[in-house]
């Protein structure tokens, strides 16, 4: 194999298996021992430079993060990641001053955005700093797009979100409540604007066509509206018995909020059984803590109506097997019939676009989806781009973020008169964190502590009010030890080859086996010849420079190393090195990256 | 030193032996030798060797004298017995050991300075004994502990770390074990693991004393431009001149070295060591012939390496003295202490 090129930001980030899995690449490592140093202000800011809503994103992210986290493949449960976010949210000082702030003088560049999520909240919040003049037009009388009407206040408490949300805002913004865009054409066709950014999400629920569907509709409602209607206060009660069709995110979301509307008989309908449930393993857990009933292989068949009223839905119930193509198909064994007053139906959402004509130049392709390019968020219109959940289907907030910190690139491009598909590049940091003999500027001992349970408001209470926050987070002390949890991935162990002397310290000392001497050789044989082979194909190998004594290689497996430090502790001639690897993301307005930082 | 525990955490494909323990289960606590000691790859080959041989850890006897070389016991094998001896006395807390309790395996570290200098005879009566037992000498060529002087094994003109040059011819101690009538001799080094371990494993299982002189790089006092027991100079002189693999019993045997050139010698217990003569000419059980190699391989400056020299092991230290077959600890109390009238009836046989 040819020597690993360290210098090359994407392989450090590789290493880093939550900043690589989040979608906006925040850097949870450094954050987390911001919050170890007590400094919440500090690892607040730095979470905001990527994912600009800590605080909500604290509580409701889908955290592809802890899947990753190397934590859960050395142990089993990765690092409470999400939770602590919200410890430094919960627990900062007022950051107003640290904010970004938009220049008096203004370049005089337009920028329209369409809807007021997270995806144009981001876009808004990159632009604003660099003297664009943005507008938002949002359809509703309040900001926030779903992070406001899907997302129960129980989860996640109004004052939060409108906090955060007004630091994005009060840079200028001009947004224009209950202002719905009819027409993208005429929008376009006043060329009041340099660009424009469609962040409508995906907010039409799915219909499910069984029989009974009209009869029953006055008991039976759609997820997201529904949800967005106990927002606004529209709906306050649900039927005593209620049937929630679907088992995601959303689903859990309904259930949560039925029992609280004063549902006392909440059940969860799935089709499958579940491993193939789509919410998270989290959300789930907290609804069945909350006493909601899911059950599994009930498959919808009919609404039942009874003198013009709902009294309950027949399900089939079914079995799922593979056929030859290894598809699931469903057997029906038998039916039930399951009496309920209320039903919600939370089987997915789509993407609605009736106010983009469809002789605007912008080219619509598969499933009635406009066609977005993947890397630059433009549409086949020069100077329309698409991001959040309108442009692919629905996804998560901070799949939502990413997108807007790249469209705002591409406006900014696009304005500036640079070809969008010129992307800013990565760039990195890379400082040894060495302070003496064995002395490291990070917490280097592993500890080998269970993942923090998180802590609730008492049942009976938090059921009875929609608006009490159910999860009270992390205090100090359940903060401080979960951060001890984290292996420090960004801390890399840096080697270089020519001062290495062949000693097997290092390979010796490795408590996970990571480190081998051995000849050079093509992947494959280097991965089955390590101390430990090196299963994970995910995760790369490091092979050094031939090593000046036996001209054998150094490979280290990344996969399972702990970054406890000791291959560098026992290095006689610091070949190895502990440093700490900083990524720069790139963002809109940014040139290149200085190099110094970078020893080469 | 290290200022913090070995992470427990363990690699999820980590391979267990027939008694379900991993290599982890063979560790002592952390070194706190310098960083690339040499001592520390000798251990970790060590608990590669006791893994591989399914050792149950309670049936081992660690025991050393005094020296950076024996503080090594601590960090191997931390659920076997240990005794930490006086200066190059180990040879006879062995001896003793081993006559009180013949079952355990026991296993010697030493050093240059412990087993050349001050417990030179030490050494040479528990050869000369045939103790069963493994006799691991980690040989660096320095007093580490006192600064870095020469010890009784650094070569004529080998330079010390500030410049002087060893006038004193060294003791070999594969030499001396050689001459002595040791029936397993070896000589390794610390950086060649695919060398020691089944050299070690072995060792572990010859019945007889088996001696292995390990070169281990002083790192901090010793290896420097102009020293001949650094990494680089051992690297470049050593001549490997049999290559040993070990087959544990019932293990299917897979060397890696073509059928022809290999001649297997059968363990007590049925294993086997396999040798493969790098050199036609060299006999690895041709005891005179082994002594004249390896004075030639010093004149040429060639650090002869491998499985030099196994014999038949011979009576060993209980044949000699006709000890019981049971250890003394399971030798009922009554037989092992059968009181005053039994002493005064074998004394009578004297009077």
């Amino acid at each position: 194999m040819q020597p690993t090129d360290t210098r090359d930001p994407q392989y450090y980030h590789r290493v880093v298996d939550c900043q690589w899995a989040c979608p906006a690449h925040t850097n949870v490592p450094e954050y987390i021992r911001l919050i170890a140093a007590g400094k919440f202000t500090e690892s607040y800011l730095l979470n905001r430079k990527s994912n600009v809503f800590p605080g909500i994103l604290g509580r409701t992210c889908d955290r592809p993060c802890e899947p990753a986290c190397r934590r859960g493949r050395v142990e089993e449960e990765p690092v409470a990641i999400c939770r602590l976010k919200r410890v430094a949210a919960d627990l900062r000082d007022d950051v107003r001053d640290f904010l970004p702030t938009a220049p008096e003088v203004k370049n005089g560049k337009k920028v329209a955005l369409i809807g007021a999520g997270p995806a144009s909240l981001t876009v808004a919040n990159d632009l604003m700093p660099l003297g664009y003049e943005v507008t938002i037009f949002e359809a509703l009388p309040k900001p926030g797009g779903l992070m406001r009407t899907n997302i129960p206040s129980f989860r996640l408490p109004v004052e939060v979100l409108e906090e955060e949300i007004d630091y994005i805002l009060d840079m200028g913004v001009d947004i224009r409540y209950d202002h719905r865009v009819e027409s993208l054409k005429e929008l376009l066709d006043a060329d009041e604007y340099d660009a424009v950014f469609i962040g409508t999400g995906a907010p039409k629920g799915k219909e499910l066509r069984i029989p009974g569907r009209e009869e029953a509709d006055a008991n039976v409602h759609i997820g997201i509206e529904w949800l967005e209607a106990i927002h606004f206060g529209h709906i306050d009660s649900v039927g005593e018995r209620v049937l929630v069709i679907g088992v995601g995110n959303t689903a859990m979301d309904c259930c949560r909020s039925s029992k609280r509307l004063g549902g006392k008989d909440i059940k969860v309908m799935a089709r499958k059984s579940r491993p193939y449930f789509k919410a998270s393993p989290w959300e789930l857990e907290d609804a069945e803590d909350e006493r909601v009933e899911i059950l599994v292989n009930h498959s919808p068949a009919r609404f039942v109506v009874e003198d013009g009223r709902l009294t309950g839905m027949v399900f089939d119930l079914v079995e799922w097997n593979e056929n030859e193509q290894g598809r699931l198909v469903s057997t029906k064994l038998d039916e039930t019939f399951i009496p309920c007053d209320d039903v919600i139906l939370a089987i997915g959402q789509d993407n609605a676009f009736p106010f983009v004509e469809r002789d605007i130049g912008i080219e619509f392709g598969e499933w009635d989806m406009p066609v977005v390019d993947r890397s630059t968020f433009m549409t086949t219109r020069e100077g329309v781009f698409v991001g959040g959940d309108a442009a692919w289907g629905p996804e998560n907030i901070i799949w939502a973020v990413e997108h807007g910190h790249q469209a705002a690139i591409s406006i900014h491009n696009h304005c500036q008169g640079i070809p969008v598909i010129e992307r800013p590049p990565y760039g990195m940091n890379l400082v040894s964190t060495k302070m003496g003999l064995h002395e490291w500027r990070y917490s280097n001992d592993y500890n080998p502590a269970d993942r923090t349970a998180m802590r609730y408001v008492d049942l009976e209470q938090r059921i009875a009010d929609m608006k009490i926050e159910a999860e009270l987070g992390f205090d100090v002390k359940q903060a401080s030890r979960e951060v001890e949890r984290c292996l420090n991935c960004d801390v890399q162990t840096d080697f270089t080859a020519k001062l290495c002397i062949e000693c097997d310290a290092c390979v010796d000392v490795c408590p996970t086996y990571c480190l081998t001497i051995t000849m050079n050789g093509t992947e494959e044989q280097l991965r089955s010849r390590l101390v430990a082979p090196a299963d994970n194909l995910e995760q790369a190998i490091f092979v050094s420079e031939a090593l000046p004594q036996t001209k054998r290689v150094m490979v280290k497996d990344e996969d399972l190393c702990v970054h406890c430090g000791l291959c560098a502790e026992r290095c006689p001639t610091a070949a190895w090195d502990m440093v700490q690897f900083d990524l720069l993301n790139p963002h809109a307005g940014q040139g290149t990256w200085p190099r110094e930082a970078v020893p080469v | 030193m290290s200022y913090i525990e070995k992470p427990v955490a363990r690699h999820p494909g980590m391979r267990t032996n027939a008694l379900g323990l991993t290599p982890r289960d063979y560790e002592g606590s952390m070194s706190t030798l310098c960083a690339g000691c040499g001592h520390d790859s000798v251990t970790a080959a060590l608990i590669q060797a006791f893994f591989e041989l399914d050792v149950e850890p309670h049936r081992v006897a660690k025991l050393s004298g005094i020296g950076c070389s024996s503080k090594t016991p601590t960090y191997f094998v931390s659920q076997a017995h240990g005794f930490n001896s006086v200066h190059g006395r180990m040879p006879s807390i062995a001896a003793g050991a081993n006559a009180a309790n013949r079952d355990l395996l026991y296993v010697g570290i030493s050093g240059d300075g412990d087993s050349l200098s001050i417990g030179l005879g030490q050494f040479l009566h528990a050869v000369r004994r045939n103790v069963n037992m493994l006799y691991v000498l980690e040989n660096n060529g320095v007093y580490g502990l006192t600064k870095g002087q020469f010890s009784a094994s650094a070569d004529v003109g080998s330079k010390s770390k500030r410049g002087e040059v060893n006038r004193q011819g060294p003791i070999d101690p594969v030499d001396v074990a050689l001459t002595l009538g040791a029936s397993f001799v070896a000589r390794s080094f610390s950086g060649d693991k695919d060398q020691l371990v089944p050299i070690l494993e072995a060792g572990l299982r010859h019945e007889g004393f088996a001696f292995v002189d390990v070169i281990s790089p002083c790192v901090t006092f010793n290896d420097h431009v102009g020293s001949t027991k650094s990494y680089a100079y051992t690297r470049t002189h050593m001549h490997e001149v049999v290559e040993t693999d070990f087959v544990p019993i019932m293990a299917e045997i897979t060397t890696r070295y073509a059928e022809g050139t290999v001649r297997a010698v059968t363990m007590h217990d049925g294993s086997s060591i396999r040798l493969r003569k790098v050199d036609e000419a060299y006999d690895p059980t041709d005891r005179a012939a082994v002594v004249d190699f390896l004075a030639a391989a010093r004149e040429r400056d060639e650090i002869a390496t491998g499985l030099l020299y196994l014999g038949e092991a011979g009576e060993d230290m209980h044949a000699f003295s006709e000890t019981v077959e049971t250890p003394l600890v399971d030798v009922p109390f009554g037989e092992l202490c059968p009181g005053a009238a039994a002493l005064d009836e074998i004394q009578k046989a004297w009077r």
